[in-house]
């Protein structure tokens, strides 16, 4: 279990790291660490040199600055798991992150592990992911080419696999800020407290009179990206819970803690649980 | 939390002036461990030190067709390549048979394998390096050819004709056999108002410690002595195997173990891998150093309970026990475990099962045959879950079917506990157990009526609580009746060497072993109080061939009931000889003195006559003054072994309190208890803490842990992140009460606790799963782990 060699930089802005991975196609970004250390560990891959973005200044702030309507919650990459689980800024205006990241692995991870990291890294049984695609938020990412944002409907593109090119790093992501109106659920499913969950699912809404409306579901850990069941979240709008289950269309996989059909119905548990969080804080 | 008065009640021989006896005493390495100073096995750097990484085999079963180790050779840092027919130029290989268990086959094992790998992860070549990384850079240049041959991996097929034999020598898959037929089953189950019958899974799983395995092996030529420092738990054992298969005499080798981070029984086992370490530092003539990372830990750290049984049990309309049935069926791997074999699982489950009842009439039968899997051997509860398992399930289903409550069909079963000496079916002989005081204080202990008046109330709203119990009995304190009558040397007794030195302060040193359990906290308080001196005053060494008497180690529960009594009787033998000092110098009857709280004292007045410091001195550098003719003898060694009993059997029961989501199979437990019966207890914190890590082990076996093979023999899950180990989370309170039967074997009375927890956790929470689910008319879950897939199959929601 130890890595094979490789060398290793740590820049100190963002266009020296960009020029580093231009120069080194192999190369691989190291923020927490904590996914990409054990794939070298156990020799799953073997970059030729580490670019360490750690010492890159100003990609650790959470902050809310101004938007189109409302505010916007910008995350930048390097801020720690454990910096948003005590953010009073995550708290108020992004519920829905403050909800998920107590589940996320361990203090000792949390203490290490980045929010631009697990996004960057996607893994399909991953919060953070699905929580930016139920908040409809947006990925900042910057490359030889420039700056661009991309929202989060088209950045998770498969297993694995964002619209992150080669040479770009993720350097922000940004949330709709909450308002009064904004409704949240989150709930996921673990054997034990801190693993990635056998299914998993984020929830936004906006409070509609009596009803919903903009219902965004995004289930996790039951397919290669996180997953909208788009007939179910127009269910939930009508307030119909049970068709919105029955209208789940999910095709997960068997995996290790459990079968294709085990998912498949701790999904729709999950779902009527997540449905009945968005409706209770309504009143 | 309860922990029992610190003074024992009545007054016994271990009541000694500032006895130690039954105090919660902390435990004296405590501060070096918790400052990181501890010494593991991977803290030790040798001058000239390498490092050896082994290539292991990717498929279950093959033959090796190649080896090209040119491009390793020339890798970074390589000191050598060496595959397995060049080690066995070294070293001998090992059958691991005993005599005791008839029948018992298995094939040659050589250190690193010979022209066939036998299951995914046997090391076929070796490399040692400078480092360990450059060692695994080097394994990855090894060129090796297979032939991929059939797996065999199911049990239940293993021995059809149709499949093939993994050792041709052996001419079938059958490692061993048992069978027992005792009384008049068929008769009895005839005779039964009711007869239930169910099979039994315990899923394949392993211990997995926090320090892996660790070796290092030091060749020097120049003295032609081996010197080994090894986390293991019994180093006089491994002495001898390291010296037996390089053929050399066990005085030339000396095996030291420092700190060890957890054994559980991984650790009492010869490893292929730690044998080539030793065989390579003979060969290459300096320290080689291996560590087992988590990885390779999964596929070669011995698994464990990989049972299929099935049970059936007889009961009259009033809750007697007529009879019990088992057919046990276990898969080990392609060898049997040397020394001590893998065929004493199964044994054990035949021994143990219907073990707490008198009931006369018993048939079982095992079969233990050879897979292309991980070896399989005996780890924490040898086989006590697995035999608790069907024993309690079977209890439980029989209950529920005649509609008698489950601790009322125990009451009427149970040995009674007046009725020792006694005897199991299976023969096991019970010297003094106490199944119905642990049932009443548990009772109590878990206000069981309240218990089912909540669970009841709660069904009303939906909410599905189940209470689960198992009562069990555990081997602890073995005699040679485990292990050397069956020609292992493995000796059952150990010893204890004391003596004072010249400040009058004591060491002591023993041939049991520390892995983290306390057995250094029940050596100091065991000679601290027979001896006389406050435990800051007695320092003890554990782990060294060289220097400690010769003995056991830590494994079957034993280090506290055999260790402890030889400290004691060490300690009781050097108060007798101080005081013999005492009464030369004071001119006074020896036996009317005594040492108190590290003083000697007149006996009846407690008067204080001599320090321990003034007497060492006078002993040691004035000895002209004694009388002539006198010698001091300043250090006593003292032996232990039982001889009574061939087990000191111990008892409890346990109980389980936890809630089923029924709409997810998720169990929540709420709490659990357990109430067993040790004997003296010598250290209440140290054996409730036992009691409690064995309870937690016994949850992973129920609920989490699982080595999942696929049909091809490779293991899916090994690694932290998919092999689920019980976590501080999901696990309940843990409470312990005590009942105390002494064995009359030892003066202590000691009995062993390191088991009970283990032995008895997985049926009591699977019964209380069963009794959380049966009003909704789920099938009886019995398939161990219980996974929320599981849970919701049983349901019928999936
Ligand atoms: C035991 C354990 C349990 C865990 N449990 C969970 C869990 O339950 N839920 C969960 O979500 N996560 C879990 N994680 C993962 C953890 O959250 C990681 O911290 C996270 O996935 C990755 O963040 P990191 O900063 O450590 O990234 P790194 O490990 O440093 O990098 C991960 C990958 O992303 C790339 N990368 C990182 N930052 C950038 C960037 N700014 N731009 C472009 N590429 C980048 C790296 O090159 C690498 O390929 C667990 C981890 C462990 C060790």
């Amino acid at each position: 279990m130890k890595p094979a060699p490789f060398a290793y930089k740590k820049p100190r802005t963002l266009d020296e790291a960009i020029a580093l991975l231009g120069e080194n196609p192999d190369a691989r970004i190291l923020a927490g660490g904590q996914s990409l250390m054990a794939t070298l560990n156990m020799r799953l891959s073997a970059p030729s040199l580490l670019i360490d973005i750690n010492g890159i200044e100003g990609l650790g702030e959470i902050a809310l600055k101004d938007g189109a309507q409302n505010g916007v919650i910008e995350i930048g990459a390097l801020a720690r798991h454990v910096q948003a689980e005590r953010s009073e800024t995550i708290a108020t205006h992004a519920p829905l992150i403050a909800c998920a990241m107590p589940t996320i692995a361990h203090p000792a991870i949390r203490t290490r592990g980045t929010l631009g990291g697990s996004i960057a890294f996607a893994d399909p049984a991953a919060e953070l992911p699905a929580c930016l695609l139920a908040l409809d938020g947006e990925v900042d990412a910057q490359g030889p080419k420039g700056k661009r944002t991309i929202k989060a409907g088209d950045y998770f593109q498969g297993l694995y696999e964002t619209a992150l090119g080669p040479q770009e790093i993720l350097t922000a992501i940004r949330l709709p800020a909450a308002n009064k109106d904004t409704r949240v659920g989150f709930a996921e499913l673990a054997r034990r407290h801190g693993d990635y969950a056998i299914v998993g699912l984020a929830a936004s809404a906006r409070a509609d009179g009596k009803g919903l409306k903009d219902v965004r579901l995004a289930y996790f850990g039951v397919g290669a990206t996180p997953l909208r069941p788009l007939k179910s979240e127009a269910a939930l709008s009508r307030g119909d819970i049970d068709a919105a289950v029955a209208a789940l269309d999910l095709d997960p996989h068997d995996d290790i803690q459990a079968t294709a059909a085990v998912k498949k119905h701790l999904a729709g548990v999950l779902l009527r649980r997540v449905a009945a969080q968005l409706m209770e804080q309504r009143a | 939390m309860k922990i029992t008065a610190d003074t024992p009640s009545a007054l016994t021989a271990l009541d000694r002036p500032n006895s130690y006896i039954g105090r919660a005493v902390p435990r004296p390495n405590l501060q070096r461990l918790m400052q990181g100073r501890g010494q593991y096995v991977s803290d030790v750097t040798l001058p000239r030190m390498t490092h050896v990484a082994f290539l292991r085999s990717p498929h279950a079963h093959a033959r090796i067709v190649s080896i090209n180790t040119e491009a390793a050779k020339k890798s970074p840092g390589v000191v050598a390549v060496v595959t397995g027919a060049e080690l066995a130029k070294v070293m001998t290989p090992w059958v691991g048979v005993l005599t005791h268990l008839k029948g018992i086959k298995s094939a040659p094992q050589y250190p690193i394998a010979v022209d066939r790998a036998c299951w995914q992860g046997e090391a076929v070549c070796a490399v040692v390096a400078r480092t360990r990384a450059q060692a695994e850079d080097a394994c990855e240049l090894i060129d090796i050819v297979y032939e991929e041959l059939p797996a065999v991996t199911d049990p239940e097929t293993a021995l059809d004709p149709a499949t093939p034999v993994i050792h041709e020598a052996l001419d079938d898959n059958l490692c061993f056999e048992r069978k027992l037929d005792v009384g008049d089953v068929d008769k009895a189950f005839a005779n039964s108002d009711a007869v239930v019958e169910a099979t039994f899974v315990c899923g394949r799983h392993t211990g997995v410690c926090t320090e892996g395995r660790a070796i290092i092996a030091d060749w020097n030529a120049s003295e032609q002595r081996m010197t080994v420092y090894q986390a293991t738990q019994a180093p006089h054992m491994m002495q001898d195997l390291f010296a037996k298969h390089l053929d050399i005499e066990a005085g030339q080798v000396r095996v030291l173990t420092k700190d060890v981070g957890g054994s559980f029984g991984i650790k009492v086992h010869t490893y292929a891998d730690e044998m080539a370490t030793v065989a390579l530092s003979k060969l290459l003539k300096r320290p080689v150093k291996f560590v087992a990372d988590r990885i390779e830990s999964f596929v070669t750290d011995i698994h464990a309970r990989d049972h299929r049984i099935k049970g059936k049990i007889g009961v009259t309309k009033d809750g007697v026990i007529t009879a019990f049935e088992i057919d046990d069926l276990t898969g080990i791997g392609p060898y049997s475990v040397y020394p001590r074999t893998s065929g004493i699982e199964a044994n054990q489950v035949v021994n143990l099962t219907g073990g707490p009842y008198n009931c006369p009439n018993y048939r079982a039968q095992a079969r233990v045959v050879f897979q292309n899997k991980n070896v399989m051997c005996q780890y924490r509860a040898v086989g006590h879950p697995i035999a608790v398992a069907v024993t309690e399930g079977l209890v439980e289903l029989a209950a529920a079917k005649i509609g008698m409550d489950p601790l009322e069909i125990r009451r009427r079963n149970l040995f009674a506990d007046d009725s020792y000496p006694a005897q199991t079916a299976s023969g096991l002989k019970l010297e003094l157990l106490s199944h119905h005081a642990a049932l009443a204080q548990l009772d109590t202990m878990i206000n069981y009526a309240g218990l089912r008046t909540e669970q009841k109330a709660l069904r009303e709203k939906g909410i599905y609580r189940g209470i689960g119990f198992a009562s069990f009995i555990e081997v602890t304190n073995p005699s040679a009746a485990f292990y050397g009558v069956g020609g292992a040397r493995i000796t059952s007794q150990d010893g204890a060497t004391v003596k004072l030195d010249a400040q009058g302060a004591i060491t002591i040193h023993s041939g049991v072993t520390e892995q983290g359990q306390g057995a250094e906290a029940v050596l100091a308080q065991c000679v601290a109080s027979s001896f006389g001196v406050s435990m800051d005053r007695v320092r003890v060494v554990t782990g060294d061939t060289d220097n400690t008497p010769y003995g056991g180690g830590t494994w079957a529960s034993r280090a506290a009931g055999i260790g402890g009594e030889a400290a004691w009787q060490a300690g009781k033998a050097l108060r007798g000889n101080v005081l013999a000092v005492a009464g030369a110098m004071l001119q006074a009857k020896p036996d009317e003195l005594d040492i108190r709280d590290g003083l000697v004292v007149d006996k009846v007045t407690g008067a204080e006559r001599l320090t321990l410091a003034e007497l060492a001195r006078v002993a040691y550098f004035r000895p002209d003054t004694l009388p002539p003719g006198f010698q001091a003898e300043l250090m006593a060694t003292r032996h232990y072994v039982p001889r009574a009993w061939p087990f000191a059997f111990t008892n409890g029961i346990q109980a389980s309190y936890l809630e089923v989501d029924t709409d997810t199979g998720f169990v929540k437990l709420l709490r659990h208890w357990c109430v067993e019966d040790c004997g003296t207890i010598i250290n209440p914190q140290l054996v409730n803490e036992q009691i409690r890590g064995g309870v937690v082990q016994g949850i992973g076996a129920v609920l989490f842990e699982q080595c999942l093979y696929d049909e091809r023999g490779q293991m899916l899950n090994g690694n932290m992140a998919d092999y689920l180990v019980p976590m501080a989370v999901e696990m309940p309170d843990i409470d312990c009460g005590h009942v105390v039967s002494p064995t009359a074997d030892s003066e202590l009375g000691a009995k062993g606790a390191g088991e009970a927890g283990t032995a008895g956790a997985p049926a009591c929470i699977m019964n209380a799963i069963n009794d959380a689910l049966r009003p909704l008319g789920a099938t009886p879950l019995t398939d161990m782990p219980f996974t929320p897939g599981k849970i919701l199959k049983a349901l019928g929601k999936v």
